[in-house]
């Protein structure tokens, strides 16, 4: 009986949390409505709120730090499945990378505040004065920035992504392999012919999970992103996420900012539940798909 | 799938029969160096953390650290026990609201539903938990206890914590529970138990050492973790005097002392961040090594 009133408790307990931030994102649903989501101002002082450049900002340092730990991830993943060294050595490199999903976030923001910030300044000004014609680069460059917060989420991301792709690369039955070889097809034609597209759509699933991570992911991204709400084309400059948004006013808010601030954590939940969901949905058509095999 | 499979031949032969086998070689040996190069790359950073954060935190590491409260902005000394007895007070508060839940929900999923639709959406829906970002258990204890209390506390933080490892706790019990072989629980009806004698006497006492596997890790979790307090626990300059009041973390402090113009502060903020993943590495140690599960 009790374990049923516990089961019951957490099938609530999503939607009791869904609701309790509905509830109180209320009046600011009902005074904004959808202008909410395509205003470019947030000035609590004048009570305008619009998150869009936030909602730019969430996406673009996840979607950079998902483009810098995918390749990465990958050749891990590779590395670990494949026989290049012998297992303990490999052992020693799940380690290290499972260390790094371990590391808190406050304290990857505190390494990024003393490591990645005076890099990205230094760097971020030779590329902005060289390339400084391309949007993306235009300075001036800070150190706060978007560039600084997607490095450092792609290392936060690195651990999920080669976990996944890894199972995926491994769950291959040997056979294909064996059937490649036996064509005459070298190491890495077998790897980028057969392996890697076998195992496809779970290297897709650990992206988008990984994505998912990033976007919720806050304390490392609230240190290092410079928290502006002004929209800038460059990843230079200083920009903000929904997440480090969240961290940096609520303790302070009141009255209608609070509300607003739970329309923005309503908006953040929606697109994490739904990125969520359509990465456990590939990966387990994936797992179906490679049963069948071998 | 099988598409990779059956297209494979017509690739392989348009390909390889022309380039020389030495050009196929070379960049077979290429990709290899690439590939561990890459690999070896992340060591760099992850170095970089660990050194810096025994560099830095070092100097300060002393008794000191545990017994005495922070020092005002720009003053030197003292320490930041009220920040560890936080997170202690915290992380128990959390483990107290989320292990009996998430193992009885394990007991529910594994042995009196297993195979029900209800198992399945409890499966699920702790799936879908352990994606919410942790600043959204931060936001929901926020509405549901700072709110109503008007009171930042280490109670709301502890249930910001306890949504937050919540499934971890399930998803492991349910493992655990998974891990025993059906054969006791044949032999235990079979000498006329009933079910919740078998659970209770049979099932739970084998699982027990996966399950505190699980409770260590979410430990590992909690204690880490920074957006789930920051805002329902706030911080405290000083010692904690009950669970209803604002509470100092280590986290919070690290975050908080990181952003300080005083250099002090900021050596605080490091050695915060030694104990914090002393911390943390301990428990995923302990998880991993004394309560290493004896089926696998």
């Amino acid at each position: 009986m009790a374990c049923f009133l516990a089961s019951i408790l957490i099938i609530t307990l999503l939607a009791f949390i869904i609701g309790e931030i509905l509830v109180n994102a209320w009046p600011a649903m009902s005074k904004f409505g959808l202008g909410f989501i395509s205003g470019i101002q947030w000035s609590p002082n004048r009570g305008v709120f619009g998150v869009l450049p936030v909602l730019i900002g969430t996406a673009a340092s996840s979607f950079l730090a998902l483009l810098l730990a995918l390749p990465l991830g990958l050749a891990i993943a590779i590395f670990l499945s494949e026989d290049f060294f012998p297992i303990p050595v490999r052992q020693v490199i799940r380690f290290v990378v499972e260390t790094l999903a371990a590391i808190p976030s406050v304290v990857y923001g505190l390494w990024g505040i003393f490591v990645v910030i005076p890099l990205v300044q230094q760097y971020g000004a030779v590329l902005a004065s060289k390339f400084g014609f391309i949007p993306f680069l235009s300075g001036p460059a800070y150190g706060n920035s978007l560039l600084t917060a997607s490095l450092v989420l792609a290392l936060m991301v690195l651990p999920t992504i080669t976990a996944i792709s890894r199972s995926s690369l491994v769950a291959v039955p040997y056979s294909l392999r064996e059937g490649s070889y036996a064509l005459g097809a070298t190491r890495w034609e077998t790897i980028l012919r057969v392996i890697i597209p076998t195992a496809a759509p779970g290297i897709v699933a650990s992206a988008i999970l990984g994505f998912g991570r990033a976007m919720g992911e806050t304390m490392a991204v609230a240190m290092l992103i410079g928290n502006s709400q002004r929209l800038s084309w460059s990843l230079l400059s200083p920009s903000n996420t929904l997440s480090a948004l969240l961290a940096n006013q609520f303790a302070e808010a009141d009255g209608i900012q609070v509300s607003a601030l739970m329309y923005a954590a309503g908006v953040l939940v929606m697109l994490t539940l739904g990125v969520n969901i359509a990465g456990e949905a590939v990966l387990r058509r994936t797992k179906k798909a490679t049963a069948g095999l071998g | 799938m099988t598409s990779a499979a059956s297209n494979l031949p017509r690739n392989f032969f348009s390909d390889s029969g022309k380039k020389t086998s030495v050009l196929r070689l070379f960049r077979n040996h290429f990709l290899t160096g690439l590939c561990i190069a890459l690999s070896l790359l992340t060591l760099v950073p992850l170095f970089s953390i660990v050194f810096l954060v025994i560099q830095n935190g070092l100097p300060l590491l002393s008794e000191n650290l545990f017994t005495q409260l922070p020092p005002a902005p720009g003053l030197d000394g003292g320490g930041f026990g009220n920040a560890i007895m936080g997170t202690l007070v915290m992380v128990g508060i959390s483990l107290g609201f989320s292990v009996p839940l998430g193992i009885l929900a394990a007991i529910f999923v594994n042995e009196y539903a297993s195979g029900s639709w209800l198992a399945s959406i409890v499966r699920f829906v702790a799936k879908l938990l352990t994606g919410i970002p942790s600043i959204i258990c931060g936001v929901f204890a926020f509405a549901a206890v700072v709110m109503t209390t008007h009171k930042f506390s280490a109670l709301a933080g502890g249930i910001a914590l306890a949504i937050l490892i919540l499934p971890t706790i399930l998803l492991t019990a349910e493992q655990a529970l998974l891990g025993v072989p059906y054969a006791f629980r044949e032999a235990s009806f079979g000498v006329g138990a009933t079910p919740f004698q078998t659970i209770w006497r049979i099932v739970l006492p084998e699982a027990m050492p996966a399950i505190m596997t699980g409770v260590m890790l979410a430990v590992a979790r909690a204690a880490g973790e920074t957006a789930p307090v920051l805002f329902t626990a706030l911080f405290s300059q000083n010692w904690i005097k009950g669970i209803m009041e604002p509470t100092a973390s280590l986290s919070v402090l690290i975050y908080n002392f990181a952003s300080l113009p005083y250099a002090y502060h900021i050596k605080l903020a490091w050695s915060a961040s030694l104990i914090l993943v002393t911390l943390v590495t301990l428990s995923n140690i302990l998880a991993q090594v004394i309560f290493a599960p004896k089926h696998h």
